[in-house]
Parts: C-alpha cells; structure tokens; sequence
C-alpha cells in the first residue's frame, strides 16, 4: 500500500441511535485512484458511515479527514464542496428532462436571463469522452436504458467537481451486460485520479473491480487488505463472522403427487393485455420448481393468478385437487399457500405496524391470537417471540414498526411468517432480492427444509444461481409462456439464458452445441 | 411512546402560539390580552353553570372526533361529519316527537340506535361509492353535507306533522321520555344544558379505542389505512373494512348530533348552514394527534374556547371574533406541526452544538494547561 495521504480517513466513526450504534467505532482509509470496496451485510452500518461522509448524518464521535486536513461535514452542500458525490442506488432523475438539464439541475450556468445548455452540453460532452462514458448529452432521460442514466448520475457528481465518488448499490438495477460497462467506467475514473468507494454485498463485483476492500461487521471494521488473490469464500466468511456455504447442500429430491396443478392459465395485466398465456405447469409435493425469466415475462401475473390477487381470464389452478381459481386470497391462503411476495414492502408487510403485528399478518383472526373477535396480544406477542427466535429475525424489539428493520430483516420475517403455516406448497418470488450472502444462504436452507418436509414449492427468480442452486427442475417463462422445463442437473447458464430469450429448447441446445463445434 | 410525547408538545405548542398569536392581535387592535385571557377563563369555569356549558360543548366535539379518526384509520378523509351528525338529530327527534308516549327505557335506546343508525348510512354511502366505484369520498361527503342540510330543513318544514311543531321552523320540545338531561346535572350545574349524553360521549372513547386497538376489526381497518395492498395480499377485503370504518364514523357523528337534539337543544329548528360540530370535531381529531385520550383533551380545550370566548365582550370588551382568531390560529399551527416538529429539532439541534462546542473548548483547555505545564 502507498504511504501517501489518503484522500479520506474517517477515525473512529460512532453512530449512536439511541441505544443502538450503527457504527461502532469504524476506520476507513481511501487512496488517491483507488476503487475501495465497502463491504457488509444488510445493517452492517454501511449506508450510515456514507451518510456521515456525505453531510446526511452528524457522527456522535469520530473524525473525518480529506486530504490530510480535518473536515466537518456538516451538510450535503458541505460534502459538495469537499468534492464527494454520491451515485444512489436508485436515480434522482427528471424523465421529461434531457441529460444536460438534469445535470445542471440546481447550478444552471445562465446568459442574462436565458439557460445557457450549450456551454454546460459542451462540457458534459467533453467529461463523458474523457471517461468513456457515452452519453448523449441531448438526449432526453425517458428514452435511455437504465444503464445510460446511471451514468448520467455519474456524470452529474463528475460535474460538479466531484474527486471522491460514492456508489451505492451500483448493479442492483444494471444487466450482466451493463454491469461489465460499468467497472470498466470505474477503472477509467480511477485511472484518472478519481477515488471511489464502492458499497456493496455482491462478492464478484468486488474482485471485478475493486483494488481495496473494506469489511463491516456489526458497525465494526473489521479489516481491510487489498483485493487481489483473496477468494469470493474468503470475502463472504469474513463479511458474515463464519463459514458462508453458496451451494446449499440437499438430498435428491423424492417427488411424491402433485400438488400445484397449472393448466393453460390466462392472466392480464393492469393495462388489460395478456401477460401470462396459455400457461401449464405441475408442482409435486417435496419438489422445488425454479420459474426463470426475465423481469416482465408475466411471473408478477403468474403468482397475483396463482394467489387470488388478480383475477384469472381462463384456465384453472388446483391445489391438492380442489380447483382454487378465482378464490378469495384468504380461501386460497387457508388452502395451505405460503406466498413470500416480490415486493415486501408493497404486499409483505405493513410497514407502519409493529414486527409482531406483521408476524400475525395471516393468522391474526384465528384462534389462539384473536378470541371472539377480540385480540390476544400476548398470544400475537408470544408468536413474534418464537419466530424472531427461530428464523433469527434482528430487531431492536418485536414492537418496532417493521419499517424501521434493515430489507434483510424484513423479508426474514416475511418468510418465518409465510413458512411458519402448515401449507402444502410455498410460492417464493425473488426471495433474496438485495439480501447479503449471510441472509441468502438463510432463506435457501429454509425453503429446502420445505422441500424435504414434503412440501411443494415454486421459486420464481430474475437469479439464475438461485434458480439453479435451489431447483429440481427449472421451467422457462418468456412473453408470459412456457419455453422450456428441464432438469436442473442437465442444464446450465448459458442454456436458460438463451431459453429466457425466447428460444426454444432444441434451438437453444443446437446453438450451444454449434458453438462448441467452433 | 416517543411518538405520543411528541404529539403531546406538539399540541401544547400549538396552543401556546395560538395564544400568543391571539394576545399580539389584542395588543394591536388595543385591547388588553390579560384581561381578555381573564375574562375567557373566567367565563369557562367562572360558574357551575359555565362548566356544564363547556362540557355540553365538548360531548357531540369528542363524538364527531372520534368518527372523524376512525375514517382516518381507514385512509378517509371524511367531511361530511356534519351532515351524518344532522341525519341523526333530525331523525331521532322525529321519532322521540312522534312517539311521545313510549316510556324512556324503551324510547332512549331506540332513539339512540335510530339517530347513529341514521348517521351510518349516511356515513357508508360515501364508503360504498368509493370502495366500489372509486368516487372521492371528499367530494361525496362535501355535496352529502348539502343533501342533509336541506332535507334535514325541508323534513321540518314541509314533512313533520304540525302536531309536533312549536312554529315552521322548529319542532316542539321533545317529551320527559327522550330528553337526556338528569336534573341531578341540571341542579348542579345551575340549570345548563348538560345532558347524559357527555357519559355516552366519555363510554363511546373507551368503546372505540377498544374496537380499533383490540379488536380484529380494528386491526383490520388499520391495516387496510395504512397500506390496502398488503392488507388484501393477507386475506382481508379492503373494500368491506373501507365501508365499515366510514359506517363506524358516520353512525359516531350520528349519535353526536343525537345527543344535540335530546340532550343539549331537546328539538330540532331550520339551520342555517352545516352544524359546525362536524368541522369543529375534524380540528379536535387534528389537534388530538391520533390519540384517544388527545381527542378528549382537544375536545376540552376547544369548547374552553368557545364557552370562554362568549364572555369575553362583556367582561373585557375584547370582542367575539377575537375569540375566533384565537382558536383559528390554534387550528392553524396544528396543521403546521411539520414547522413545529422542525422548530423543535433546529433548537435541538443549537443545543447539542452548544454542548459539543463547550466539550470542545473545555477539553481544548484542558489540553492547554499541561502543555504549558510542561514547557
């Protein structure tokens, strides 16, 4: 490691929240041209030391130091000043607006009276060549691919002066694709003398692009070494506190009958277009079925259908025999249906309700939580307790509002309360979105403790590893039907991402094949 | 808990700018904001009298509060407290007018039930319509308070039977048998209006704090306020708990307008523009914060007001509409308990500076003195 001054140093971050310190006495040291990875898992504190290094939050106690020199950074404008801007996870961009226009939102260069857009379009031209980030500097928000107005934000922060970039989550929305684009943007920045901090809990990306890495635990910093030659196991292990196991181990599955039945469904969309068409599929009990496909093929469709939560146009759902199509969620819920929704925040909990309410999601009208109409609190209380215990739930207590909880942490309570019913069959749709290894490794050992209990379970995932880590078999959905159902051991990657695309399987096997020959 | 002492100096404060506001106006129109403030105290508890005046005041405030929270909890915004409260005054008063023999065992109940039965239909129509049609419950209940108005009028005058009405514009007081008043209260209270109804007003805050916080209901209608999305995905009907949380409010503001004609006016006369217990009793909600027992206070604090401010001309000279800017301006920073939360968190705020500041200084000196020791 060079010896210089580090561009930044926080000494001994403490975040007091109440009682709870997020960041618990943290050092960190970025280089000049260094792309420094901050790793940690969901709550580990990360997102609370940026928001001190970017003016959000005032540290309880610590130092922060820029160039050597003592700084306090008291607010936002502050940390503008410093030259850190921060790239959010998710883009504060004006969809009407052309690039130029959202970039100089808020320190517009006028000529008298009138914007003056060419000088700053020339001098947003001239950035995105100097780092090759091809960006039309005319083109309006709407009309580019999400990648493109990641870079806008990049270009927004390298606008304003900014030395030191912060990028919070950066792949979370980006394709494979799109996210090689993107390291490759990183090393140009850092080649250029800009340092970059880079948050995030995907290890690959971490060896990809990074020269540094940071590791926190528990609000604590825990170590930080450079990145070359350590291994993705290593990372995770030092990131969780123990050993991370990324294949889950599970016997061969002993399919018994069926228990989900799927046949020809029709489901529409909210706009009234068919997103999910003559669609057929079988679930066995003490199987685990992964539905591939990419975002928007009809998978949101497929489960509201499935669920009760959107009406089915044609075709029929049986469950156990009894056909549930068209039934009321609750009907279909006590038909012993364990939904671990897509989108926690909008269906799986109310986030305004404490954690133990939210654990009584489902049950909280039967007996022994409500008698005669009547709420048993220390009956839902005495539920919350077994299950924060069992699924390994971290709250500060079962009666904080579940939006107060890290994502990792709400979706665990998703998922203790989904799996906690006696059900026949566990629909799981993108199960681990934006969780760390840790709460990953988690939820798949409990989703094939469901499998080996008998039960039936769909797992419906954008995530290929996912999909072929937990899967006994794998079907296929593109443009809202079936291309392909095939055997999790006789497939791979490249083959279910040609599948995703629409190809069928004997195309998809006939183009791999071809491309071994050559 | 942090929550509710937030609230709690939330509304404090806002009564105490309220206040200010209302002695600088005084000082600037000339008048003497102690003696006014003298006076408004004065003529709230100056009496027995007084105080069963500011307590007929509060009872139908709390009722409509209470309605207008539970239309709250459910995601409603309803302003149509007035007509619903109006549809029950009206109704019970027929009915006790035209039954006048029936014996008050029988008569109270069923007047009762009748006059917040009345006010719930009034209050579900506005619930139906949107949870199945999607219509604003806003605007419904805006032109609803419209319909009871005139058919609460047009029922007086051109419907009720003469027989039962003093003159064209208002009935005859209601008999023995469906009055509310006790003359143990009147006697104590030196012959104010008081009736029963503040016991109904005081049972009906444990009642529907019990249904909202302990009942699977009101766990219902909560969940579905607060996000109908996922209260559908965990088997509720958003739309069935929509429409009951908006019958519960009506039927509240039902029975406080009841309680106005059997216990306070004992009879029903032609209004002149919506009770203004409905809009009175959407600013105690405000004012309570969310809470139970907050609407009881609010409710105290407004009729205080009201009943003080009636004395305050005669005694001070301060006049009447004064009174009115007083509570307006209450109300008002209510509504801006955002300015006040920030206030709250900028002085805060000066004060950890401050500290930190004399930690700082304190610790630098400290530093200072054995360097200096030592050289």
């Amino acid at each position: 490691m060079t010896e210089s001054t580090p561009v930044i140093e926080m000494r001994h971050i403490i975040k007091k929240f109440g009682d709870f310190a997020a960041n618990d006495d943290i050092n960190l040291q970025v280089q000049q041209g260094e792309i420094h990875a901050l790793l940690g898992e969901n709550g580990a504190g990360k997102s609370t030391l940026m928001n001190i290094l970017t003016g959000l939050l005032q540290p309880t106690s610590g130092e922060i130091l820029i160039n050597g020199k003592k700084v306090s950074v008291d607010s936002p404008s502050k940390s503008d000043a410093l030259g850190i801007g921060m790239v959010h996870q998710h883009f504060m961009l004006i969809d009407a607006f052309t690039v130029t226009e959202n970039i100089i939102l808020g320190s517009e260069i006028t000529k008298g009276l009138s914007l003056d857009t060419k000088t700053a379009a020339k001098k947003i031209q001239a950035l995105s060549d100097q780092y090759g980030l091809s960006v039309d500097p005319m083109a309006k928000i709407s009309d580019i691919s999400v990648g493109q107005q990641q870079r806008v934000e990049i270009l927004k922060t390298l606008y304003r002066g900014a030395d030191i970039l912060i990028f919070d989550e950066p792949t979370a929305v980006l394709t494979p694709q799109e996210i090689d684009e993107l390291i490759t943007i990183m090393h140009n920045l850092a080649q250029e003398g800009k340092s970059i901090i880079l948050i995030t809990h995907k290890l690959d990306e971490i060896r990809a692009a990074a020269d540094t890495v940071t590791v926190i635990r528990a609000g604590k910093s825990i170590d930080t070494f450079p990145v070359a030659g350590v291994s993705s196991q290593e990372l995770a292990d030092l990131m969780v506190g123990r050993e991370v196991s990324f294949k889950t181990d599970k016997e061969s599955a002993k399919p018994g009958k069926v228990v989900l039945s799927i046949d020809n469904l029709e489901v529409q969309d909210s706009r009234r277009i068919a997103a999910v068409k003559d669609f057929s599929l079988d679930v066995k009990a003490g199987e685990i079925v992964g539905l591939a496909g990419i975002d928007g093929n009809g998978q949101t469709e497929l489960i509201q259908g499935i669920t009760g939560l959107t009406k089915v146009q044609a075709g029929h759902v049986k469950l156990n025999g009894e056909d549930i199509t068209n039934k009321k969620p609750r009907h279909i819920t006590e038909a012993g249906v364990g939904h671990i929704p897509e989108d926690r925040l909008r269906f799986g909990m109310e986030v305004e309700m404490t954690l133990s309410e939210n654990l009584s999601l489902q049950t909280y009208y039967k007996n022994p939580i409500s008698k005669s109409g009547v709420l048993q609190p220390a009956e839902m209380d005495k539920l919350a307790n077994k299950l924060v215990k069992e699924f390994d739930v971290r709250a500060a207590s079962i009666q904080v509002t579940a939006g107060s909880m890290s994502g990792g942490n709400q979706q665990k309570a998703v998922v203790a309360r989904e799996l906690n019913r006696d059900n026949n069959l566990v629909i799981a749709a993108q199960p681990t979105r934006g969780l760390d290894v840790g709460a990953v490794e988690y939820i798949h050992q409990r989703l094939i403790a469901q499998r080996t209990a008998g039960k039936a379970v769909l797992v419906v995932s954008f995530e290929l590893d996912e999909i072929l880590n937990l899967s006994d078999r794998i079907a296929v959905i593109n443009d809202g039907k079936i291309v392909g159902i095939v055997d999790a051991q006789d497939t791979n990657k490249q083959e279910l991402g040609l599948l995703m695309t629409g190809m069928s399987l004997t195309e998809a096997r006939a183009a791999l094949k071809e491309e071994v020959d050559a | 808990m942090i929550a509710q002492k937030n609230n709690l100096s939330v509304a404090m404060f806002s009564i105490l700018f309220g206040l200010i506001v209302g002695a600088v106006i005084m000082l600037v129109f000339g008048y003497n904001p102690i003696s006014g403030y003298v006076a408004l105290i004065g003529s709230a508890f100056g009496s027995m009298q007084d105080i069963g005046g500011v307590l007929t005041q509060m009872t139908p405030l709390i009722l409509t509060a209470l309605g207008f929270a539970v239309a709250s909890a459910a995601g409603f915004f309803n302003i149509g407290l007035s007509g619903q409260a109006l549809a029950g005054w009206v109704g019970a008063v027929w009915y006790a007018l035209s039954f006048p023999n029936m014996p008050a065992i029988l008569m109270i109940p069923s007047a009762l039930i009748i006059g917040a039965g009345l006010g719930a239909i009034a209050g579900f129509i506005p619930g139906w319509l949107r949870a199945q049609f999607g219509a604003s419950e806003v605007i419904v209940t805006i032109m609803m308070n419209y319909i009871f108005l005139f058919l609460g009028n047009n029922i007086l005058q051109n419907t009720m039977s003469k027989s039962i009405k003093e003159s064209a514009e208002t009935t005859k007081q209601v008999g023995a048998n469906a009055s509310l008043q006790m003359k143990w209260l009147t006697d104590l209270t030196q012959g104010s209006s008081i009736s029963a109804g503040i016991f109904i007003a005081l049972l009906m805050i444990v009642v529907v704090w019990f249904i909202m916080k302990k009942t699977t209901l009101g766990f219902e209608i909560r969940a579905v306020g607060l996000n109908p999305d996922a209260a559908r995905y965990a088997g509720m009907s958003a739309k069935r708990n929509a429409t009951i949380a908006m019958a519960i409010s009506g039927g509240l503001a039902g029975l406080a307008g009841t309680i106005e004609g059997l216990g306070n006016y004992l009879n029903f006369f032609t209004q002149n523009g919506s009770p203004s217990i409905g809009f009175d009793g959407m600013a105690v909600a405000l004012l309570g914060g969310g809470s139970y027992l907050g609407i009881l206070g609010a409710a105290a604090i407004f009729s205080v007001l009201k009943i003080g401010g009636l004395g305050m001309p005669m005694s001070s000279g301060v006049p009447f509409e004064l009174v009115d800017i007083v509570t307006a301006s209450i109300i008002f920073f209510v509504g801006a308990r955002y300015l006040i939360l920030l206030m709250q968190k900028r002085i805060k705020a000066m004060d950890e500076k401050a500290a930190v500041e004399s930690a700082n200084k304190k610790a630098a000196k400290e530093n200072k003195n054995p360097q200096k020791g030592g050289e």
